[in-house]
């Protein structure tokens, strides 16, 4: 079936099958391998992107319910060859490690940015509690987080 | 060429040179990985434990439009493929031929044009199974009656694996018969899975003209699978390239060989394709390398006054189907042996018995340090089980009975040679950073008040010492090769340099902290030195990563490469100052490194200068060759010891039994750090892994041999609101024998800290009378404790 959306602010027409998950759609067929899959059930938000800015686990999406919508990726932070506050906090403060998790946890961090630019730890530690990341212990990832929102014009990389 | 000013010159804490294109999404993991023709495999898995295989029937889905090829165990019985051998001398079957022997193991594979057809056939395939009866409690493996799993080796007649014990068992039995307290408990490390984010897989590019195999692959040990791949398969070692591409965390699960790399191998060479692998959670979770898995009987014997005599142990190891193991050949437990700990005792024996059974095989995975992560368990429960006897707290028993720092290097008596040690100040930081004796008073006061809603408050204490960075080669070996890593350093004419090493990063950030140990030794800046490694044809020879053995290691080799680049470099000096080599001084610092005429500062040359006139048409000294390189194996003498003190507070809900780990304080002596940064991040990662351990991760299993922990939704793995903000600290006592004084620190909080959450627990259900409870502590086990029912886990 054919459908049209937005990925990263350029409209995109696929002719997909109507089983195809987002995630698969965005790697294999756009190419767009930053964002990762992780597992069958929906439980480590390796996959989240921005899905008419709202953080979603591109795994419980088909691609054929995306028409329409809009989606953003890790790939569309860095605008301009300036990275987003996000990036430039979670390389200040080594919120990753292997970089698995690490698309996702931007793109939510991003995403709450957005609705509360001043977060809590708490409340960061809710807004990334549905994602899994095996290396860092999450203390880096909410620090950096915290950087983004001290920083919120971010700086370019040194 | 980049030059910037942040980050030091050498150690210290600087930003990672990996993460420019890791938050760009940028980096390249397996499955992002896209060649021209590429097909995908799909592997069809054995859904019973036990049984053996009556037929497997294909046409169908050979018939699917989409399918390039089906293989099943019998067509790689025809090449002499379907078994493989495994890191511990045992074989796997690649694809099941007779029986299967385990949940999940591989029995047929489809290759298909991409990855949801090949999911399709795999439903055509029509496999008929003549169940039988699993054995999957350990206990019951060796019973005369248990059905026989190894029916594949001649002359089995049980399911047994191996036998191995270390120490001296009558002098040990003498100490315990004489001791005034003697304490006892068995004690379950369960089953676990690494489960790193990235799941496994491979793309395997066979070409049939060259014949060369090309193999994208999540492997920690690029260069031993190359050796292992050309020994079994026969391809020629020169022929076969394997590349490591980013890994999304390894922590063991990517040591071993999986059915599934071999599957990817054979299907490209059958259609002449390139063919990509990649598991799913489930497989993951299911079929590859677990850990842990070990039943151990704990003796602890001690004077009265807590004056620690001896230690014994009997551990029932539970290996799988298949004896998976990735551990020294001589090793058959790891290094178990040093589950004397941090103390010094009079006598200590343990012996060791490893079954099969019908689950995955595996063994020596998930950051345990070759199997320390269970020893220390096993002797940090005792000890708080004997301060328990004794009515001593248990910090003091600890002071009292550790090594003193007069006594490194210390033989201890199982035989182990530890390096370095100052382990009363480590455990005095860590009372410190957590306040102990204040802790202590609120639990006092809360007790008092028990009862009316306040919650249980339990504080546990651990002190591990590891042995890392396997190891000399008089001792030492997989499979015969010997655990060297090599490096190889070249430094070009503009100043700048490359560092090719053997070891494989997985997350621990290799491109920056090796570059910095050039930086430190060269004056060259980090930027300046990139750091190429995850390619057997593009670098040195070595065993790779895990068992925190690159920074010991890999690392000593990177120091002694740049160390003789130096001393050319010297002589490259002394030519072109017109002075003797000694007669030149060498500093370094932020602007970069140089040799000086002694006593004359600013009168010499640049570390950059010398290099262009190593590369350069100017004159040489006398025997001195043009270019600035060097290339080093490095073997080591010995092991390096990491110990750390880490305290754990909880607080238990005594209405649902929830654990919360308040707080949590880890200090930690790895020796010298490179970059404290990174240094604690390991620790970070290591002490979640430690939680999810001590209170959720569990692969268990229900009596048909079905595995309970096969998603994420079953096997639970912290998330941020399950664990605490960590509080570190750090003492430093440099390993005598590494160039730079590191230890390693990749597992250490992964094996030091579970004993401290489960002594926490513990303590906090005291006023229950509850001694001992087995790991998963899950608000289910924990509640059964407290209502007298501890039982092991299932
Ligand atoms: S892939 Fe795991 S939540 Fe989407
Ligand atoms: S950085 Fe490896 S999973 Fe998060």
């Amino acid at each position: 079936m054919e459908v049209t959306l937005s990925v990263n602010g350029e409209p995109v027409t696929r002719d997909v099958e109507a089983r195809l998950l987002l995630v698969h759609f965005l790697r294999d067929e756009l190419g767009l391998t930053g964002t990762h899959w992780g597992c069958d059930t929906s439980n480590c938000g390796s996959c989240v992107v921005l899905y008419d800015d709202e953080p979603v686990k591109s795994c419980t999406v088909l691609t054929a319910m995306a028409g329409g919508h809009d989606v953003r990726t890790v790939e569309d932070l860095e605008q301009d060859e300036v990275l987003d506050p996000v990036q430039q906090g979670f390389m200040e403060c080594h919120g990753l490690q292997c970089g698995f998790c690490t698309p996702g946890m931007l793109m939510s961090a991003r995403a709450l940015l957005d609705r509360d630019p001043d977060p809590s730890e708490d409340v960061i530690r809710e807004a990334i509690s549905g994602q899994i990341c095996r290396c860092t212990g999450y203390a880096s990832i909410v620090r950096s987080v915290r950087w983004a929102a001290v920083h919120p014009e971010g700086r370019s990389e040194a | 060429m980049t030059t910037v000013d942040r980050g030091p010159v050498g150690h210290g804490r600087m930003l990672r040179k990996e993460d420019r294109r890791f938050v760009r999404g940028r980096g390249k993991f397996l499955d992002d990985i896209a060649l021209p023709g590429m097909l995908h495999l799909a592997v069809l898995r054995s859904p019973v434990a036990h049984a053996r295989i009556v037929s497997v029937d294909t046409l169908a889905a050979e018939a699917h439009p989409k399918v390039k090829a089906v293989v099943t165990g019998a067509m790689l019985e025809e090449r002499g493929l379907a078994w493989m051998p495994t890191l511990s001398g045992d074989r796997q079957a690649v694809l099941a031929t007779d029986k299967v022997r385990f949940q999940g193991q591989e029995v047929a594979f489809v290759v298909a044009e991409d990855r949801y057809s090949a999911r399709d056939a795999l439903e055509l395939i029509d496999v008929e199974y003549d169940v039988l009866p699993p054995v999957v409690d350990a206990r019951r493996a060796l019973d005369p009656d248990a059905p026989l799993i190894r029916d594949d080796v001649a002359g089995k007649a049980d399911n047994h694996c191996f036998d191995w014990e270390t120490g001296d068992a009558a002098a040990t039995a003498a100490v315990f018969d004489r001791a005034e307290v003697v304490v006892r408990q068995e004690m379950v490390f369960p089953r676990v899975h690494p489960a790193p984010l990235e799941t496994c897989g491979a793309v395997a590019d066979y070409d049939r003209v060259e014949e060369k195999l090309v193999l994208w692959a999540t492997t920690q040990a690029p260069h031993a699978h190359r050796t292992l791949y050309s020994m079994f398969a026969g391809i020629p070692e020169h022929r076969i390239r394997v590349i490591s591409p980013d890994i999304g965390g390894g922590f063991g699960n990517k040591v071993p060989i999986y059915p599934g790399y071999v599957c990817a191998i054979v299907g490209s060479m059958l259609t002449g394709r390139p063919v990509k692998w990649t598991e799913d959670r489930t497989e993951n979770l299911i079929a590859s390398g677990f850990a842990r898995d070990y039943v151990m009987q704990g003796e602890i014997a001690a004077t009265r006054d807590g004056r620690i005599l001896a230690l014994r142990s009997h551990v029932l190891a539970d290996h799988g189907a298949f004896n998976g193991t990735a551990a020294p050949r001589k090793f058959p437990g790891g290094f178990f042996g040093v589950f004397t700990g941090s103390y010094d005792i009079e006598a200590a024996y343990c012996s060791m018995t490893a079954v099969h059974t019908n689950k995955a095989p595996g063994g020596v995975a998930y950051a345990c340090s070759f199997r320390i992560a269970e020893a220390v368990y096993l002797v940090e429960r005792m000890v708080d089980l004997l301060a328990d006897e004794l009515g001593v707290d248990p910090v003091e028993l600890r002071l009292r009975n550790f090594i003193r720092s007069d006594q490194f290097p210390y033989t201890s008596r199982t035989g182990w040679v530890y390096d370095s040690g100052d382990y009363a100040t480590t455990m005095q930081e860590a009372l410190r950073i957590a306040g102990y004796d204040e802790l202590r008073a609120e639990q006092a006061a809360r007790r008092e008040h028990a009862g009316d809603g306040q919650s249980l408050m339990g504080i546990g204490v651990s002190f591990f010492t590891e042995a890392v960075g396997a190891g000399p080669r008089k001792d030492m070996d997989m499979l015969g090769l010997g655990m060297a890593d090599g490096c190889e350093l070249r430094v070009h004419p503009t100043g700048s340099a490359v560092l090719r090493i053997s070891v494989q990063t997985q997350g621990q950030g290799h491109e920056t902290t090796f570059a910095q140990l050039v930086a430190e030794e060269l004056g060259i800046h980090p930027e300046n030195v990139d750091v190429v490694h995850g390619d057997t044809d593009n670098t040195p020879y070595g065993l790779g990563t895990y068992g925190s053995r690159s920074t010991p290691v890999s690392g000593a080799a990177a120091v002694i490469a740049s160390r003789r680049v130096r001393e050319k470099a010297r002589l490259i000096a002394a030519g072109m100052l017109e002075v003797a080599p000694e007669d030149l001084e060498w500093t370094k610092d932020s602007s970069g490194g140089r040799f000086d005429v002694r006593g004359v500062p600013d009168s010499g040359v640049t570390i950059e200068q010398v290099a262009m006139r190593a590369h350069g048409a100017g004159d040489l000294p006398e025997g001195v060759e043009g270019g600035l390189d060097a290339q080093v194996s490095y073997n080591p003498d010995s092991l390096t010891y990491p110990y750390g003190a880490y305290i754990c507070v909880v607080d238990i809900d005594p209405g649902t039994a929830v654990v919360k780990v308040r707080r949590f304080i880890a200090v930690d002596d790895c020796g010298t750090r490179i970059n404290e940064m990174i240094v604690e991040g390991q620790i970070h990662g290591g002490l979640t892994d430690g939680v999810g351990m001590a209170l959720m991760q569990f692969i268990g299993y229900d009596e048909h041999g079905n595995c309970l922990g096969g998603s994420l939704m079953d096997y639970l793995i912290p998330t941020a609101k399950e664990v605490p903000d960590w509080e570190t600290g750090m003492t430093v006592t440099p390993s005598p024998h590494h160039p730079i004084g590191a230890k390693g620190v990749g597992e250490s909080a992964t094996v030091g800290s579970p004993p401290a959450v489960v002594n926490a627990v513990i303590d906090a259900l005291a006023p229950y009378g509850v001694r001992h409870a087995d790991m998963p502590l899950t608000p289910s086990r924990v509640w059964e404790a407290m209502q007298g029912r501890a039982t092991p886990p299932q």
